[in-house]
């Protein structure tokens, strides 16, 4: 789509900057909208793709430069302005009211009125409409809340299309739809796109960026590094341009990964957990994890994998079995038990059950330390500033700031964050929830090479993805859930993806699962 | 470049007929298979609650006491309490959107006193109800103010509002003012006649007969709201029948006010944009803000709208007391507060409707007129039985909105 060029371009960002404090989100940034082209932001996470988004849609005001739509120099002071603009958003987490129904959150703002008073009937024949152009089967009066997050996703879309923006922002739509939505949501955009639309995807699959973009725009640390023709690039030239170092430097991580054999000493298991279970979340399952070895737990979600490690760490109380730590029984009623017994655990909920936003990074990381200590014995202020910066460096957190506050930090680094929270109480066990979810490919490297480089270090570690190539390149063993139980247990050598997609999908499922990875 | 398992889609098993995202539902079964599984959403579950706890409560006592359930002593639960659905209505909309009003029951004691200074000064009624209205809205207006733009808490901001309307009221007297205007009088005692003749009655029950056999017939396009339509016909009908029940029957100004409030807050909330957007707040502030709705204007003009219904709640008060005194109205903010949990609206906001408020305003009177009725119980029965049904209702929304979500 080359044509492009000659055309106007329907916004124009030149030289855009945005600070939070200390922290330079955007560093004289520029990017071009034409009409009818989806354009990718590309970068990882703290790139500054979020911030940029954000300032094109009134959330944050614009420190230095200028946003021009249609020739008109704009600075949005609303998201309300930014709509009367044609620009609409529709960002990751999906952002309605549950609450109401499903066509008022597709027409909130710009229900049909009648002498003032909305018309409830042609507000929901609208919306009907809209769904249906959309190829969705949703009864627009029903509530939103009692549909899945998948449904919700797309009628945050459906309320963006209903505008007929001239730009539509679509940030991580597809981190929540399966393979026929994603199909779903591509086939909308492709006739957006002819429409004239001028269409932003963010997203961290690659795959997809490749399928349906036409030109990105890439990002590193707040800079430009520039704006390329998807067709002609190649997947691994884009990686090297957003992470900026050379992909065989990653190779070779992983490579070096790759080649650590299991060097498991047979010890004391760290944990073994008997028959192990929970009325309504888990079967009786048994698990063992011995110092120095990392334990991949591989499954659907939804199959017992997050309900095992909270029952692990005491999150939730068991029901049946018996669970010893280093060799003792322990039973588990709260977390702070299992603290006490040096286990750790990463939650997959980073945002509501990590993250303590308004606190600046070196208390979020000293939380769980002070809290073993109790809290009558503060940590010395010398040991706070030695452990902070020591782990601020060692997990390589950027900005470097140990009083950045954490709601300014990205993704990838908040994550880094909280997994030195549980370091610095020198746990014995590690349990890792979807550790690298969200997060772009080179923190998630580093992650990865952490993990390894702990267990080296005699840790025993119960790692939990979706992502199942991680699992085996990481895991010792690799142990396999489906509906709420254990149906595998294997030592990871030589084992392949398909191996274990073969398992969890078990014979039936086999080949839609295989379709959908 | 990433083998990403992803979830297996989710599948809601579809309600028929009910709330499920394919509304379409699946072929009927019969129509006992339509029954057993038929769902109201879950919005109306609270307040059916709410008007079957009504409805039972008047079943005992009309079983318990002789009259008890007679046409005149139901409609009195409306005139006794006529400046308490009032309040209950700007509560809603500010338990709508999340916040609390602690202010009202000062405010209401400062509107009775403003309307008494102000008569006694020799104001015109009109004008006296003017500025008792408007100390009212401009208080509330400032309260919301300072909540919106200092970020203040609510509970915080209209905890200063009840102080300082309190204080005012000692500042214009520390007495108590009579009010003896003639138009003040009239509003107060004049007897409105609403008893319909047999034949009215009659015409009205065949209608809403007919709307019920309408609603049952075209049940496909009502979906889940078809049981509160029915529900709705079929109490129209019971007020009806108690309309016709005693031709000596009256009401006041009051009651005609209270209700006109309750239908205009009806309408606001539910037809308007500035409704919508109360209810959109209360759902997620955040949200409402993405969506580009007037989120800071919403939140101020609900504090003004319940300064508003208090002030208009007070001249009620002030044409049941007839005076203006600064410590009527004590306490009655929880009053309101409990006639709107009662009414099934969730105190997180989001979640409720204004006819719940006025059902649970009904409910308070009615514990009230037991006690009344019954004459050995002591008056505090009605607090203990107002804590017990607020406790319940929690729960019961509490576990509502866990089993939704």
């Amino acid at each position: 789509m080359t044509h492009l060029d000659s055309a106007e371009p329907v916004v124009s960002m030149q030289d855009i900057s945005i600070t939070f404090g200390a922290v330079t989100a955007l560093d004289g940034v520029s990017v071009r909208l034409f009409p009818g082209e989806v354009h990718a932001l590309m970068g990882e996470n703290g790139a500054g793709k979020s911030t940029l988004i954000k300032a094109l849609t009134g959330v944050y005001a614009v420190d230095g430069g200028t946003v021009t739509v249609q020739g008109r120099r704009l600075s949005f002071s609303s998201p309300a302005a930014a709509q009367e603009a044609g620009i609409s958003t529709v960002y990751q987490e999906v952002n309605l009211c549950t609450n109401l129904t499903v066509a008022e959150n597709m027409m909130l703002g710009r229900e049909p009125r009648f002498l003032g008073a909305i018309n409830t009937r042609a507000m929901n024949r609208r919306a009907r409409a809209t769904l249906e152009r959309l190829g969705l089967d949703v009864d627009p009066a029903s509530t939103l809340g009692d549909h899945p997050i998948a449904i919700q996703q797309l009628v945050a879309i459906a309320r963006a299309v209903d505008v007929d923006a001239k730009v539509l922002i679509l940030d991580e739509p597809t981190s929540s739809l399966d393979a026929d939505e994603v199909e779903k949501l591509f086939a909308v955009m492709r006739r957006l796109r002819s429409e004239g639309t001028a269409i932003v995807f963010v997203s961290h699959f690659l795959d997809q960026i490749f399928e349906i973009s036409d030109r990105m725009t890439i990002l590193r640390n707040g800079r430009l590094v520039g704006e390329r023709m998807t067709a002609d690039l190649t997947q691994l030239e884009l990686v090297q341009l957003m992470i900026g170092r050379d992909l065989e430097v990653l190779e070779k991580l992983e490579r070096e990964l790759g080649e650590e054999g299991s060097t498991v000493v047979d010890e004391t298991p760290v944990l073994r957990a008997v028959g192990l279970g929970r009325k309504g979340s888990l079967l009786a399952t048994d698990l063992e994890v011995r110092p120095g070895e990392v334990v991949g737990l591989a499954g659907l979600l939804g199959s017992g994998r997050t309900e095992l490690a909270r029952l692990l760490f005491g999150a939730d109380a068991s029901d049946t079995g018996t669970l010893e730590v280093a060799g003792r029984r322990a039973k588990l009623r709260a977390p702070r038990q299992a603290i006490d017994r040096k286990v750790a655990f990463l939650s997959e909920n980073r945002r509501s059950e990590g993250v303590i936003a308004d606190l600046s990074v070196a208390d979020n990381m000293l939380l769980a330390l002070q809290a073993t200590r109790g809290w009558l014995r503060p940590i010395p202020s010398a040991t706070r500033k030695k452990l902070v910066d020591e782990y601020i460096e060692a997990l390589d957190i950027r900005p470097a700031d140990p009083d950045a506050l954490m709601r300014n930090l990205s993704g990838g680094n908040q994550q880094k964050v909280l997994l030195a929270r549980w370091l610095i109480t020198e746990p014995d066990l590690l349990i890792l929830d979807e550790p690298t979810r969200g997060i772009d490919v080179g923190a998630k490297a580093q992650i990865q090479q952490l993990v390894a480089d702990l267990a080296r270090r005699g840790l025993g570690v119960v790692f939990i993805s979706a992502e199942l190539e991680e699992v085996l390149r990481l895991s010792d063993r690799v142990v396999t859930m489906r509906d709420r139980r254990k149906i595998d247990e294997r030592t990871n050598v030589d084992v392949a993806v398909g191996d274990v997609l073969e398992i969890i999908a078990g014979d039936a499922r086999a080949e839609e699962v295989g379709a959908r990875a | 470049m990433s083998t990403q398992l992803r979830p297996a889609p989710a599948t809601t098993p579809p309600a028929p007929g009910g709330t499920g995202p394919r509304g379409t539902g699946r072929p009927s079964r019969g129509r006992w298979h339509a029954l057993r599984t038929y769902q109201p959403s879950g919005r109306f579950l609270p307040i059916l609650a709410t008007l079957a706890l009504f409805l039972g409560m008047l079943q005992v006592g009309g079983l318990r006491y002789e009259g008890f359930t007679s046409s005149q002593v139901i409609l009195n639960l409306l005139t006794d309490n006529a400046f308490l659905v009032v309040l209950a209505v700007g509560m809603t909309f500010v338990i709508l959107t999340g916040g609390i009003d602690l202010s009202v029951g000062s405010v209401v004691a400062l509107s009775t006193m403003v309307a008494a200074w102000t008569l006694q000064d020799g104001w015109s009624p009109v004008a006296a109800i003017v500025a008792t209205l408007t100390v009212g809205t401009v208080l509330g207006l400032l309260t919301g103010m300072v909540i919106h733009f200092f970020d203040v808490q609510p509970f915080i901001a209209t905890l200063a509002g009840m102080f300082l309307a309190r204080g005012l009221c000692y500042l214009i007297s520390v007495e108590s003012i009579p009010i003896r205007d003639d138009t003040f009088f009239f509003l107060a005692s004049e007897p409105i006649a609403i008893a319909l003749a047999p034949w009215q009655g009659g015409v009205v029950i065949g209608l809403l007969a007919l709307g019920m056999v309408a609603a049952v017939v075209k049940r496909a396009a009502l979906r889940s709201a078809l049981l509160p339509v029915l529900v709705g016909l079929g109490v129209g009908m019971w007020v009806t029948l108690l309309l016709m029940g005693d031709p000596e029957l009256t009401t006041t100004y009051s009651v005609v006010i209270a209700l006109a409030t309750v239908a205009v807050a009806i309408l606001v909330l539910h037809r308007t944009r500035f409704g919508r957007t109360v209810y959109a707040i209360g759902g997620s502030e955040a949200s409402a803000l993405l969506m580009g709705l007037r989120v800071g204007f919403v939140k101020v003009a609900v504090y003004a709208v319940s300064g508003f219904c208090a002030s208009l709640g007070g001249l009620l008060f002030a044409f049941y007391m007839l005076s203006g005194y600064s410590l009527h109205a004590v306490g009655m903010e929880l009053d309101a507060i409990a006639a709107v949990v009662i009414g099934g609206t969730l105190l997180a906001g989001g979640r409720g409707l204004v006819v719940g408020s006025l059902l649970g305003v009904l409910v308070l009177g009615t514990i009230q007129t037991f006690i009344s009725f019954d004459g050995t119980l002591s008056s505090w029965w009605t607090k203990i039985v107002i804590g017990a049904l607020v406790l319940l209702f929690v729960v019961m929304q509490r576990v509502l909105t866990r089993r939704q979500s």
